[in-house]
């Protein structure tokens, strides 16, 4: 297992967001958990993964992530069980998208 | 019926309470956000998952309070670990003292999880402990199984002591699952690689004819929904006095000998009186309802 937490600039999410989880701990999945952090113009992820050594690839995908959506303000906390990089990039999508819906 | 058929067998955790429940009536305990995660995994460098393989709540359906367990088979197959099974345990402990209208547990599961042992095992005790006290204090609890990992090992047995077992013909119910069962015994006694077989012998359809399953339904979530609804009017209960567990003995011993070793659920359909054994795994579970309920009214 390896751990680590990444600070990314981003624009501010601005609505109304929500908590949210999506995906499941499954081999070649991940979870995401999406909770509202503390400074609106940045965004905090915590990653835990089962594949060790993949940091590099893991922060491309993140930043890849943080300049496509206005994630700022939100804090991201990843469950991984070796996710290639295009799982991840679609389940925070996911994430994001399912972090708006609603006020509920 | 506008709305897509939604698989409960490929369904999430998640998505089969989000299903099954009425709309935005669903509140969580012990929500991912707390991070209740297993001491366990993480001393042994594995991943862990923030609801440790299960979602506990509060909801209603049909405008009913249940209480509702979900376990999520694709982490860890299901499997029961400490946090994981004192969050079921919990949640039937507080239906003893809440008195909900029902507990649904959405079982999918293979069992204790190896990785935990006896803290796997001791969660499987407490939870049939809890169950049959919350059915003592008057709330019935079903079981609904449809999952890849269907309800095997403890969870065989916790679905067991249920009220009423509401599965599809994907689900399987078990004690010993097929695998463990050709790993110890040989392949001459399960070949665990014929699918068609194990779902003849673990699948709903059959545990439904051995009356073990209270209602069969189609892959639907829909149909899963409507059974629970239909069992919130009017249900089965789990033997609970002596007088009705010498009954359900009974009935075992009389089922031991009606159908004298058999291997395979063709068997058991021939024995039933269903006119074409050979097609009953294929039958939708309307007809294949339809079929029994007519043998039933016939003797």
């Amino acid at each position: 297992m390896e751990r680590f937490e990444i600070t990314l600039d981003a624009r501010p999410a601005g609505a109304a967001r929500r908590s949210t989880l999506c995906g499941v701990v499954a081999s070649g999945n991940l979870e995401v958990l999406v909770e509202l952090g503390q400074d609106p113009a940045a965004c905090t992820v915590e990653v835990s993964t089962s594949a060790d050594g993949f940091r590099d690839i893991w922060e491309a995908v993140l930043a890849d992530f943080a300049e496509r959506h206005p994630a700022g303000g939100l804090r991201i906390s990843i469950n991984d069980a070796g996710a290639t990089p295009a799982v991840v990039s679609l389940r925070l999508a996911q994430a994001f998208e399912d972090s708006a819906g609603g006020a509920a | 019926m506008s709305a897509k058929r939604v698989s409960y067998f490929e369904a999430s955790a998640r998505a089969r309470v989000a299903a099954l429940v009425d709309p935005g009536s669903f509140t969580e305990f012990c929500p991912p956000a707390q991070r209740r995660t297993s001491p366990h995994l993480a001393q042994l460098d594995a991943p862990v998952a923030f609801d440790d393989g299960v979602v506990v709540g509060a909801a209603t359906v049909d405008g009913k309070p249940v209480l509702i367990a979900a376990q999520e088979g694709q982490f860890n197959g299901g499997a029961v670990g400490e946090v994981h099974g004192a969050k079921i345990r919990g949640l039937l402990e507080r239906a003893a003292r809440e008195r909900p209208a029902a507990v649904l547990l959405l079982v999918d599961s293979g069992g204790v999880r190896l990785h935990e042992a006896n803290a796997g095992l001791i969660a499987i005790s407490e939870i049939m402990r809890a169950l049959m006290a919350a059915q003592a204090a008057g709330v019935p609890v079903f079981a609904l199984v449809g999952g890849a990992c269907g309800a095997f090992g403890g969870m065989g047995i916790v679905t067991r002591l249920c009220d009423e077992v509401i599965m599809s013909e994907e689900g399987r119910l078990g004690l010993s699952g097929p695998e463990v069962i050709e790993t110890v015994k040989g392949v001459g006694e399960f070949d665990s690689r014929d699918r068609s077989l194990v779902w003849r012998v673990t699948g709903g359809k059959l545990r439904r004819g051995l009356g073990e399953a209270t209602r069969l339904v189609d892959d639907d979530a829909s149909a899963f929904r409507a059974a629970a609804v239909a069992a919130l009017t009017h249900h089965r209960n789990a033997p609970a006095d002596l007088a009705s567990l010498k009954a359900a003995q009974a009935a075992l011993t009389e089922r031991r000998a009606t159908h004298p070793d058999t291997r395979d659920g063709l068997e058991v359909w021939r024995t039933l009186g269903l006119a074409q054994p050979e097609a009953v795994p294929m039958l939708a579970s309307d007809e294949f309802n339809r079929q029994l309920d007519a043998l039933a009214t016939e003797v």
